[in-house]
């Protein structure tokens, strides 16, 4: 695996340009009041060290350093991008949970996470490389309210990250127009289920399933990109725009 | 009743009638909307089974066929966990109550489709009787101790679990023209691959995997099953597949990404005639 830490500097070189697609930069820039915001903002997250280490899960350089704002688009490529940027938290969270175990972790625990840590990354390598050219750029995660020292607080938050990437994906589903992604999506979505329900029973002996997460009528916990990108954004300082998402 | 002239006659109104009904997706969406247990209009429906005719099979049946097939699994799954929880001594009481919350999810799901079949209109297929012994009602199958040894117990559960989350994601393609029922039906996907996750959490802590020793985890490595007997393998041959979309996942972008990790991280989907495969020796004809 490339050396994580290794992405910091790459962040430093964004440009204001680097930042968003050509095109949606050009369509910023014209707005010269919204281009001084945005310029301003870029500057303020670029500027703050502590997110550039918590940016340890991009591969660095170009488009996928990290970036203050990104557009997740429209369509089809604007679901991908929204999963991607999912799977990217996802991944660098349990990066970083590995990196520093918290005290007394089992080996089963050290087991478990560590593929649920390797099937995210090949999910997040997985979006990155199907959408090519039309990715969005590296999410800054912030995972300041976390205790990456405390079992409850590092399992609590894999525990809802893999809750809410299941009701992001069984949402998500609705709003794809190719029954090809669709299928992928579902791939991916019964693999985040299956790790909420270790995460869950590891937590919990026995609450896999529980009415937290399944409902009377038998059925699973399911949001929309906006609920998915509120509860997101507690660990995500970039702003993702995701205005042109499809809503049906 | 002459087809063309009624499709004539909305054309005069509604010049847009052909489009309408190629546009399957947007039509259809409006047919079968439901929300919960609320049951379609008539009116809308006898039409569109009557547009049905000169387009074959078109949405609402389409919905409808993978709905009863669904159902027959849920039927399947929730009269094996009342069975099961209904066999003195079978299940070990520490996972009563998670076997007690599966039969609830899964008589639920019988339920919910019940209800939504009828909605639109159609007729749920009637209850099958089963032999869960995979005997094809001989009730002498290879898994004839299913519901006095807990380890066949479990493995078959394994199985329906694993099998319903395949068989779904299978379907989730001929449901995109309904959000809501194409919505409903990953919910009850997801569940399935909790239940699967716990279900393997079980058969671990029982050690009771074949062979002795082997790995098994909440997700499915490769194609194992962790179970003895090959007639369950055709539940899990194809969930070894690396590639996906023509993306090599094994290794991605310099990352250390084994074949099991890429095969875990991506569960596959069957379809309905691999499905029908597995299921039928456990049908009494």
């Amino acid at each position: 695996m490339p050396n994580v830490q290794s992405n910091e500097v790459d962040l430093v070189q964004n440009s204001v340009e680097a930042a968003m697609p050509r095109r949606k930069f050009l369509t910023y820039a014209s707005l010269s009041a919204g281009a001084l915001l945005f310029a301003a903002s870029c500057k303020k997250e670029t500027s703050q060290s502590p997110q550039l280490t918590s940016d340890i899960h991009s591969l660095g350089g170009g488009k996928d350093g990290g970036k203050a704002v990104v557009s997740l688009g429209s369509g089809d490529i604007g679901i991908l991008n929204y999963a991607y940027a999912l799977e990217q938290l996802e991944a660098a969270f349990y990066i970083r949970a590995l990196q520093t175990p918290y005290a007394g972790i089992s080996d089963k625990e050290m087991e478990y996470l560590s593929h649920v840590r390797d099937h995210e990354i090949a999910h997040r390598e997985w979006f990155k490389n199907v959408l090519g050219d039309a990715r969005i750029g590296g999410v800054i995660v912030n995972f300041s309210s976390i205790n990456f020292d405390s079992r409850e607080s590092v399992l609590g938050t894999a525990k809802a990250l893999e809750d809410v990437g299941v009701s992001a994906y069984n949402g998500a589903g609705e709003l794809l127009q190719s029954a090809t992604y669709l299928l992928f999506a579902g791939k991916i979505v019964s693999v985040e289920a299956r790790h909420a329900a270790a995460l869950r029973d590891m937590l919990s002996y026995g609450s896999f399933a529980d009415s937290t997460a399944v409902n009377s009528m038998g059925l699973d916990l399911y949001r929309t990109p906006a609920e998915v990108l509120a509860i997101a954004s507690g660990f995500i300082s970039t702003k993702i725009i995701s205005n042109e998402l499809p809503t049906s | 009743m002459n087809l063309h002239n009624i499709i004539e006659e909305i054309e005069k109104t509604d010049p847009e009638v052909y489009e309408r009904l190629d546009g399957r997706r947007h039509a259809i969406k409006k047919l079968t909307s439901f929300s919960g247990k609320v049951a379609l209009a008539a009116v809308p429906m006898a039409l569109a089974s009557m547009f049905q005719k000169s387009y074959g099979q078109s949405g609402s049946q389409q919905i409808l066929d993978v709905l009863n097939f669904a159902l027959t699994l849920e039927y399947l799954e929730s009269e094996f966990y009342v069975r099961g929880l209904a066999a003195a001594g079978l299940i070990a009481d520490i996972d009563r109550p998670s076997f007690e919350t599966i039969s609830t999810h899964e008589t639920e799901h019988v339920q919910l489709l019940r209800d939504t079949i009828m909605a639109l209109g159609g007729m749920p297929v009637a209850k099958p009787n089963f032999d869960y012994t995979a005997g094809s009602g001989t009730m002498a199958g290879p898994f004839a101790d299913v519901f006095t040894n807990y380890a066949t117990y479990l493995a078959v559960s394994q199985t329906f679990e694993d099998t319903g989350v395949r068989a779904y994601k299978g379907q989730a393609a001929n449901l995109i023209s309904s959000n809501e029922i194409l919505r409903a039906a990953l919910r009850i996907h997801s569940v399935e691959a909790r239940h699967a996750a716990h279900v393997r959490e079980i058969r671990r802590r029982n050690g009771l995997l074949v062979p002795s020793g082997v790995l098994l985890q909440p997700w499915i490595t490769l194609n194992q099953s962790g179970i003895g007997t090959p007639l369950v393998q055709p539940s899990y041959d194809g969930e070894e597949l690396t590639n996906q979309a023509g993306v090599q996942v094994v290794g991605i972008n310099g990352f250390a990404i084994t074949a099991e990790d890429a095969s875990e991280a991506f569960d596959e989907p069957l379809s309905k005639e691999q499905v029908i495969s597995i299921v039928t020796p456990f049908f009494a004809m």
